[in-house]
């Protein structure tokens, strides 16, 4: 009897080495004829649940592409989606799960920052690549050398809105209303009090919520009591429609200003009329009439019943784009291969812009900043490069992309027509 | 000064739903000294039955009106009052003559049970309605008062003289007194004593349907764990101004609804349930029986 349990112990010692060893790899077999399978996490139910289910949509449209095209080395990709419901703790498990008994070679997800911040070490760990594609929080990546995303990152998103504040909106007096258990919020916050003030602007008052409240009547009562010119509200789309009702009812009339966690067409069922008039930061414009944005909301219309894609399934759509021209460049099918060939990524003509890694792994493309008009339509109201870029905002035709660092979407209107008309409120309509 | 008024108008107006709340836990403690942790939960079935009726079986949400906000409020009092009675007739009249904390254990698991069951049935994704039509924000003496606040603040003051009038001036309230005297006594008396709890338990939960929809036009995300911190807050609520006291648990609520909305607005809303339950552990170390409660020997 002992000396069974004794061979038993040791066959199930060897086979978690083996486990062990497959993992380090990233794959079972480089030689497998099967489907590619990747994992993918995201919130498709819960407060953020359009953040889960229009990234699974881009991610779905995406590998229904490549797979007509006959895949990738020869090989059709798998999905395995799992969804965490909103909850980190969840993300980790899931990630976990997907690494541990799916075997997936790469991970895609999560789009909220605190999330992938959970997800990123358990990737890191095993070796496994994971994309992001809407993480914006810089540390996202900072995770480790295999964690990237699709998206620009917080510093860059807060500078665009302090920019839009001050040179399209000359707006002096802001207040700021974040939410203190998103790692998100608080970074945007942070950097967009920085630039703003940097730009001669003053943060008159500074509030804070946390996730899921309901209640912000007692923090927009004193913002209104500092009467700012607007406030600004790095959130997430539930809270920020709370927010902007209450806002109203409080008698805060200025306009609000936000980034890429209000884009959700469940935002204006929310807020409603509160929300007209203010602005967000995103990553693309429906409205765009670059050739490229306009085959995708084809596409992506022709699949979905006539939906309108919101720019979190245009960057997952994109994540999975990168990760499957990653996966053809590599020599083979390993963790570390499709690290370096993602690390090594450039120029990749994505629905967001074009595409290349910076040092950090995070890429370098332009934002834009979209107005919402009565009756819950976004429209374009300015294209804002990146610093150190051909700063479109204020060189009027300025020849965009010239610094050879990233070339900005093609076609994305001329650098002049990009920078805003002088009312922002005139915007291509569609 | 200003800011003051507005941050105290902000918490007579949330302290009111939390009285609302707060009077079904009371009624029903009064009545048989029970806490029924499940009010929460048939008070966010209230919320749920109303974004069906507004934005599921009819298109009222879209284009809300007073007679449409009615008539969707009353549907969810009755919803509600019926799911109070199968509650009470289910699962806390088997268990009367068991020992209290079987009781409680039974409330705690209704709770989950109505939370959870409703995840499966509803889903957990937050829904969204309008009840009363779009109106802006009036404006006295620089104070903003919102529309959806002086409804709130009306129907609930309403609702409590009501109540007031029920337990009071009525023939059932003086049963419902009686039975919460002594339920013996009261039985010997004549009282038909199940009649009298599935009354409380219905008039409890009619309240909770009610502040529901108040509570669900004010702040419109409905979903099925909603109900966990609004009935946690009541509750303490309840146990503030003297459990099993009806003013108690109206004064109990404002105050609470008083002291998040000051501590949100002067120091961090993230203390803002820290402090609503520092307030009932210092009521039980200071005066366990409540700010209106009589202290009572407790019979052994």
């Amino acid at each position: 009897m002992r000396r069974i349990s004794a061979t038993l112990l040791l066959c199930s010692t060897l086979a978690l080495f083996a486990c062990k060893k497959e993992h380090g790899s990233g794959m079972a077999d480089p030689n497998a004829k099967g489907p590619i399978v990747i994992g993918e996490v995201g919130s498709m139910t819960g407060t953020e649940a359009t953040f889960g289910t229009s990234s699974d949509r881009g991610i779905q449209l995406a590998i229904s592409e490549i797979n007509a095209a006959g895949g990738i080395k020869g090989r059709q990709i798998q999905i395995i989606a799992l969804d965490d419901e909103g909850k980190p703790e969840e993300a980790a498990t899931a990630a976990t799960r997907l690494i541990a008994s799916e075997h997936v070679i790469a991970l895609l997800g999560e789009v909220a920052s605190t999330r992938s911040l959970f997800m990123a070490p358990k990737a890191q760990d095993a070796k496994v690549p994971m994309i992001s594609p809407s993480s914006t929080n810089e540390k996202v990546t900072l995770k480790g050398d295999y964690i990237f995303r699709a998206c620009f990152i917080d510093p860059f998103q807060g500078y665009v809105m302090a920019k839009f504040a001050t040179s399209n909106l000359k707006l002096k007096k802001v207040g700021i209303l974040r939410d203190v258990r998103n790692d998100y919020s608080v970074g945007l916050a942070r950097v967009f009090t920085d630039e703003f003030t940097k730009m001669g602007g003053e943060i008159v008052a500074s509030e804070s919520y946390s996730q899921g409240d309901v209640d912000f009547k007692a923090q927009l009562t004193n913002l209104k009591g500092a009467a700012p010119d607007a406030i600004f509200v790095p959130g997430y789309y539930t809270d920020v429609g709370l927010i902007a009702r209450q806002a109203r009812e409080t008698g805060l009339t200025v306009p609000i200003l936000g980034t890429d966690g209000w884009d959700s067409e469940k935002l204006y069922e929310i807020g409603g009329a509160a929300l007209d008039g203010a602005y967000f930061s995103n990553h693309y414009s429906v409205d765009d009439p670059s050739p490229r944005i306009q085959e995708y909301v084809a596409k992506f219309k022709k699949a979905y019943g006539g939906q309108v894609p919101d720019s979190l399934s245009a960057q997952a759509y994109d994540a999975m784009g990168m990760l499957a021209d990653a996966m053809k460049r590599a020599k083979d099918l390993t963790g570390p291969s499709i690290r370096d060939a993602l690390a090594a990524l450039k120029d990749f003509h994505g629905v967001t812009g074009d595409i290349t890694m910076d040092a950090n792994r995070n890429p370098v493309k332009p934002a834009v900043v979209l107005k919402i008009a009565p009756g819950g339509k976004y429209v374009f109201a300015a294209k804002i490069m990146p610093q150190g870029m051909a700063d479109a905002t204020t060189v009027p035709g300025a020849p965009v992309g010239d610094t050879g660092k990233t070339a900005p979407a093609t076609g994305t209107t001329s650098g002049g027509s990009a920078q805003t008309a002088p009312d922002a409120a005139t915007p291509p309509k569609k | 000064m200003r800011e003051l008024l507005q941050h105290i108008i902000n918490g007579v107006s949330q302290g009111a739903i939390y009285s609302l709340i707060a009077l079904g836990y009371t009624m029903v403690y009064g009545v048989l000294k029970l806490i029924n942790f499940a009010h929460g939960d048939v008070f966010m079935i209230g919320s749920m039955v109303g974004w069906y009726a507004s934005a599921r079986w009819t298109s009222e949400a879209q284009n809300p009106s007073i007679i449409g906000a009615l008539g969707i409020t009353a549907l969810a009092m009755a919803t509600c009052g019926l799911l109070g009675f199968v509650i009470e007739r289910l699962a806390y009249r088997p268990l009367r003559k068991a020992p209290k904390i079987n009781s409680l254990i039974t409330a705690i698991g209704v709770s989950f049970f109505l939370e959870y069951g409703g995840q499966w049935l509803f889903g957990p994704n937050p829904r969204f309605f309008r009840v009363l039509p779009p109106h802006p924000a009036m404006t006295v003496a620089g104070l903003s008062i919102g529309y959806v606040d002086v409804v709130t603040i009306a129907t609930s003051l309403l609702l409590m003289i009501v109540l007031q009038r029920i337990v009071f001036h009525s023939r059932m309230g003086t049963a419902m007194r009686a039975v919460s005297w002594n339920p013996d006594v009261a039985a010997l008396m004549g009282i038909n004593i199940d009649l009298v709890i599935s009354f409380t338990f219905v008039l409890g939960s009619v309240l909770a349907g009610a502040a529901g929809i108040l509570y669900a036009s004010k702040y419109p995300s409905v979903h099925p764990l909603m109900g966990l911190m609004p009935g946690l807050k009541a509750f303490v609520a309840a146990v503030l101004g003297g459990i099993g006291n009806v003013p108690g648990a109206m004064l109990g609520g404002l105050l609470l609804g008083l002291a998040e909305q000051l501590v949100a607005g002067y120091g961090s809303s993230s203390w803002r349930d820290a402090v609503a339950f520092a307030i009932l552990i210092l009521i039980l170390l200071v005066k366990p029986s409540g700010l209106l409660g009589r202290t009572t020997a407790e019979k052994v």
